[in-house]
């Protein structure tokens, strides 16, 4: 069985440009949120002086993960902000005092067991830099281990424009491979496939050659097919293993790691200085230069764009993460998050969404789904509201790639109805649910 | 500054349109058009003239009385006009052309809530509309010498094998019946360049055309003639594969082939009337929506995984 998808313009323009480290921002605002499951709970007030990897956010409940400071300074206030996502939290700026001190407690930590590298991941507070932004820490908390047959390294980067893994993979490989050892020799894994598409012909000779000097490492050179990164799309391309509907990778003896968050896990090993700083692509028809540029966490993307030559002309939409998934922004004085990979400004022309017209039935959404769903039905069921025929098509399955609404020529918004199908469908099977306890 | 679009990912779309799909349909329309006028004279541009006409402007006109959006520019009624000419003898009444053309937009198309939404070809149930209402004009057909005759059909019912033209004349459309259906290698070129554009599969065609073959071989007809003649060529590639009208899915697809095969060599060899495409695609036109559900595939990982 092969597994859809479509072949998007890759406009990797930036792959061959290694990453410029930009001046510390005058002042950086960092949300409690930028993961997911709950907020940290912030644990400085205005006026409190902080140093660069000093906790401001502790982690609260067990799926969350804490945040730091990312510049040194002092905590010029902490607000209450409405995110991309829709989710109201708590952001803390800091004025920098341009020093950038490092706070003292920074010193690698001391991992000589399974249990002590969880812990040290826990409070790096890394998170799936993907995009996803899931606390990997949790992905590493494995009940079995001696379940996990295979660890997935996801260097896919399917998504046009972003090119930071890549950067990753050619810039810090080393890191990667380290990590590696670290897995196999405190979580007893053995197997070890890192899944690229092959556009990227340089990080793969990389990795080759890395893979070459180091056991059970092997470099799965994959088609660029867009979504070929999706988590169970990555799986089934690299193993031949279907994660059943409404499991996980662990479901079927699989971690799946992305290629830069495991590179940063070694780092911090290392080093102990935790996740406070991130490699953006900056990209997009608006953009004069596009580059990767290393920023501290929290910097407004509109410093992003002066140090890339400035823009063309006014963006009229930017997007955190890639065109295929990315999240619209509404300001340019939004923050880098710690899952940002890349920020995409568009010109007028590009940003403009195509007009949509009456659905045609071409069937070009249902032959194109990586997981065979069928986008058409899916939109008929909802805006009849029929929760059982949503159930029936299977909504919930829909991961949100966008290939659908890429290929439809009537260009409907089906990724959009999806999302919505997938609320309708929850709330029909809680009211069943409540029905059937009466 | 301004204020920055927001809108749901994906940021980006395929340059594919509406209104490009039915332009290449239009494309691939123009060389059976062409072939029409070099066989049957310049009638037939003004049959295909006033059909197109007829459509556009019903299409136009229906939506302005109704306050729809218009659609007229996504070209589709363009399309549905040149099919139904292509449906009609070269000597039609026009005023039964302009009769088709509005049965064809407004109550198969339109009546059911405009392109996409109705369930049945345009053209094929305005062409079975007129076979019903006017049988003479409907079947008076005109070879191309002009002297009015048969079609093949007609002269193998009768088994008056005498006056059949030969595979080379079928071939290149000399012979009886609709304006449109007559040169195959007109049609194929059509064909192939939206095969080659992929705005169609291979599945309904070959499954429709491959069906009539081997019935046609298992009952001991003339194959060659038998796929030749009719509309045969014209429905599997033109109107079997609209896509309104018939299931998106591959398997579907070659299920709705075979039945318009089936149904077509049924009444072609056992049927009252000589011809059964128009009928077989109308029906099968019906069966879409249970064949759609029937064929859908099995999302991943529904029903457990696989280590």
């Amino acid at each position: 069985m092969k597994l859809h998808g479509i072949k998007v313009q890759h406009k990797k323009n930036t792959s061959d440009l290694p990453p410029v480290r930009l001046p510390v921002p005058d002042e950086v605002g960092i949300p409690m949120s930028m993961h997911i499951g709950k907020p940290a709970k912030v644990v400085v007030k205005r006026g409190d002086s902080v140093k660069v990897g000093q906790v401001i956010g502790e982690r609260d409940g067990f799926v969350s993960a804490p945040v730091h400071a990312s510049v040194s300074g002092t905590v010029s206030k902490v607000e209450d902000m409405v995110m991309s996502t829709g989710q109201k939290v708590p952001v803390v700026f800091i004025k920098s005092d341009g020093l950038n001190e490092v706070y003292e407690g920074i010193t690698p930590p001391e991992v000589n067991d399974y249990q002590s590298l969880v812990e040290a991941i826990q409070l790096s507070g890394v998170v799936g830099l993907g995009g996803a932004g899931f606390p990997t820490f949790v992905k590493l908390n494995v009940k079995e281990l001696d379940k996990i047959e295979e660890v997935v390294i996801n260097a896919a980067e399917c998504e046009p424009y972003i090119t930071s893994d890549t950067r990753t993979m050619l810039d810090k490989p080393d890191y990667i491979f380290k990590a590696i050892e670290a897995c196999r020799k405190f979580m007893g894994i053995k197997r070890f496939i890192i899944g690229i598409e092959d556009n990227k012909k340089e990080a793969i000779k990389v990795m080759k050659e890395h893979a070459a000097k180091t056991d059970g490492v092997e470099v799965r050179v994959l088609p660029s097919i867009y979504p070929q990164g999706g988590e169970k799309v990555l799986v089934y391309n690299t193993t031949g293993k279907i994660i059943p509907k409404g499991g996980l990778p662990l479901d079927v003896g699989v971690i799946v790691v992305n290629v830069t968050t495991l590179a940063f896990c070694a780092e911090y090993l290392e080093t102990g200085m935790p996740l406070i700083e991130k490699c953006v692509t900056v990209d997009g028809s608006a953009v004069k230069h596009p580059a990767n540029v290393i920023v501290p966490i929290g910097t407004p993307i509109e410093n992003l764009f002066e140090a890339c030559g400035g823009l063309k002309c006014e963006p009229a939409k930017i997007i955190y993460g890639g065109p295929m998934m990315g999240i619209a922004v509404p300001s340019t004085d939004t923050p880098v998050l710690k899952m940002t990979n890349a920020i995409i400004a568009m010109d007028e022309k590009e940003a403009t969404p195509p007009k949509t017209t009456p659905c045609i039935n071409c069937g070009n959404c249902l032959r194109h789904c990586p997981f065979r769903l069928d986008p058409k039905g899916i939109m008929s069921a909802y805006n009849i509201g029929d929760g059982e025929a949503l159930e029936a098509l299977n909504v919930d399955l829909c991961m949100e790639c966008g290939c659908c609404s890429y290929v439809c020529p009537a260009k409907r918004p089906l990724v959009q109805t999806n999302k919505l199908a997938k609320i309708k469908l929850r709330e029909y099977i809680n009211s069943k649910k409540e029905e059937g306890t009466k | 500054m301004r204020k920055l679009i927001s809108s749901v990912s994906p940021h980006v779309h395929s340059p594919l349109t509406t209104q490009k799909i039915m332009l290449d349909v239009v494309i691939a329309l123009l060389p059976a058009g062409i072939a029409s006028v070099i066989i049957f004279g310049l009638r037939a541009l003004l049959v295909i003239g006033v059909c197109v006409a007829v459509c556009v402007f019903m299409e136009w006109g229906f939506e302005k009385i109704c306050k729809k959006e218009n659609t007229i520019t996504d070209l589709s009624a363009v399309v549905t006009g040149l099919l139904l000419a292509y449906n009609l003898p070269v000597e039609i009444p026009i005023w039964q052309a302009v009769f088709g053309s509005v049965v064809a937009i407004v109550v198969v198309k339109q009546l059911f809530g405009g392109i996409g939404q109705n369930f049945a070809n345009p053209a094929i149930t305005a062409r079975i509309v007129m076979m019903t209402a006017f049988s003479g004009t409907m079947t008076s057909w005109v070879i191309p010498d002009g002297v009015s005759s048969a079609t093949p059909l007609a002269l193998m019912a009768k088994g008056d094998m005498s006056s059949m033209p030969s595979y080379l004349q079928m071939f290149f459309g000399y012979r009886g019946g609709c304006l449109g259906e007559t040169c195959i290698f007109a049609l194929l070129l059509g064909g192939v360049y939206l095969l080659v554009k992929r705005v169609i599969s291979w599945h309904t065609p070959v499954a429709f055309i491959g069906t009539v073959a081997l019935m046609s071989l298992v009952c001991g007809k003339d194959v060659p003639y038998q796929l030749m003649a009719g509309g045969l060529v014209l429905g599997a590639l033109f109107m079997a594969t609209d896509y309104s009208t018939t299931p998106p899915t591959k398997w579907g697809k070659i299920i709705f082939g075979i039945g318009c095969g089936l149904i077509t060599v049924l009444i072609r060899f056992w049927g009252n009337f000589p011809e059964g495409v128009s009928f077989s695609i109308l029906i099968m036109n019906i069966l879409t929506p249970y064949i759609t559900r029937l064929t859908r595939s099995k999302p991943f990982g529904v029903g457990g995984g696989k280590r």
